[in-house]
């Protein structure tokens, strides 16, 4: 899954500029991921802080 | 709530886009979903003076600094300096952004635009398949607001185009990562604004310092998203400090995206426009944003002024407003667009070499298209490619 970490982000929207589903907003200081996403990467790598970051999730 | 235009997004774009269309008596709405305009910025501030004179009156509380010239530094330390108004579009003011966005913004109100600011855009309003306004929130409550034309002025993260169809999404190539410092230090040339190249330095990018006068500059860097990974430039941006002003104290951190995308299939759908960053019509090569959104808000705002009243705000209808920034605004950023993919791919060999072959040039009787123009003759070989660009 992507995360988000809110420390670090600088809340300037170019991750949701990016995104080619749609799944990410920027509300005032932090950004909402929806399940749109298809944790393509393109956010994590154009971040300026390094603030999103994939996760592979552990298999049930 | 009922109105002509409801304008979303409070910058440069959509405030001189609300302004052009209650000074020609549309009943405008326009949207800001942060709590202050102009706050945080994202921007390096710079602007060409004669451009922003020609779009509006400059008050001096909106300028931080003007600047001489600029200077680019090649990756071997090679400099040439450039004089004002030679440098393209960017070198002029050093604007302080919060002053001028919210002065912006209060030239629109006293046009006659509602102003509503915490007030995000939820989505758009939909009547028989096309659009009619939007659904907003302020202060967690939610509301609706029905006009017949909507325009997207809602920068990098825009969401308006998206939601009328309208594939906004920028690839990685196509957008320059960026972050930025305040920077105090008595080593700042309070005259002129610096360019720095090289691959190590800002891949696909530059790094700049742009003089807000006493000795501060907002020192920042652009690095192409095809060639970053996560954080690169805040950590790239923090070795540059460090090589270049050691003793350099830090009074504000800004980070953003800038679009170099060149001109988008389409930037108008039925009962949407987009201006500014929104329609990705920022300066492929210097990355500049602020006089293009501003033309394409004049443009937008005037044509809604038009059309809203004969109610033809159909897609077809809104061509117009197509037709207008790209023969303007649109081969400008196309032709940046053409060269920035021809530059980001330059080793610092070629970097090195290019500025060499400016020694001795009377660099300070050309502006960035004449620059350009003498590279091309300097290296008729190695820019061969860009020739057909720039004649």
């Amino acid at each position: 899954m992507l995360t988000v970490n809110r420390y670090k982000c600088g809340y300037c929207g170019a991750c949701v500029g990016v995104c080619p589903a749609g799944a990410l907003e920027l509300v005032e200081t932090w950004i909402e991921v929806n399940d749109d996403c298809t944790r393509c990467g393109r956010c994590a790598k154009i971040c300026p802080l390094g603030a999103l970051e994939l996760i592979k999730e552990a298999k049930a | 709530m009922r109105c002509d235009l409801v304008v979303v997004g409070a910058g440069p774009a959509g405030s001189m886009t609300a302004k052009a269309a209650a000074e020609a008596g549309l009943k405008v709405v326009m949207l800001e979903k942060r709590q202050e305009i102009g706050d945080p910025v994202r921007c390096a501030e710079g602007v060409s003076k004669a451009s922003l004179k020609k779009l509006v009156n400059p008050d001096p509380s909106w300028i931080s600094a003007e600047v001489k010239g600029a200077r680019i530094r090649a990756p071997d330390g090679t400099e040439i300096v450039i004089s004002e108004d030679r440098a393209g579009a960017e070198v002029g003011y050093v604007l302080e952004r919060k002053v001028f966005d919210r002065a912006l913004a209060q030239k629109a109100a006293e046009a006659g635009a509602k102003v509503m600011v915490k007030t995000r855009a939820l989505g758009l309003l939909w009547d028989e398949g096309v659009p009619a306004g939007v659904t907003a929130q302020f202060v967690g409550e939610r509301f609706r607001i029905e006009a017949p034309l909507v325009i997207g002025a809602d920068g990098v993260e825009s969401k308006v185009g998206r939601w009328a169809g309208i594939d906004t999404a920028l690839k990685p190539k196509d957008i320059e990562t960026c972050a930025q410092f305040l920077v105090q230090d008595e080593k700042i040339d309070d005259d002129y604004c610096e360019f720095y190249l090289g691959n190590d330095t800002a891949p696909g990018g530059y790094v700049w310092s742009f003089p807000k006068g006493r000795g501060i500059a907002n020192v920042g860097i652009g690095v192409l998203g095809s060639k970053s990974d996560p954080g690169m430039p805040m950590r790239l941006l923090r070795e540059f400090m460090k090589a270049r002003f050691p003793d350099g104290k830090v009074l504000e951190v800004v980070v953003g995206g800038v679009p170099v995308s060149g001109p988008i299939e389409r930037t108008v759908a039925d009962g949407v426009i987009l201006v500014g960053d929104a329609a990705r019509q920022s300066d492929p090569i210097t990355g500049g944003g602020i006089i293009n959104a501003m033309d394409a808000g004049v443009m937008a705002g005037e044509i809604a002024a038009d059309l809203v009243p004969k109610g033809e705000v159909d897609s077809g209808s809104l061509q117009v407003y197509e037709k207008r920034w790209r023969e303007t605004i649109g081969k400008h950023i196309s032709r940046n667009f053409a060269i920035k993919e021809f530059f980001v791919d330059l080793t610092d060999d070629d970097l090195n070499h290019l500025v060499h072959s400016l020694d001795g040039i009377d660099v300070a009787e050309l502006n960035l298209r004449g620059l350009l123009k003498v590279l091309i003759r300097q290296n008729p070989k190695h820019l061969l490619k860009l020739r057909h660009l720039i004649v």
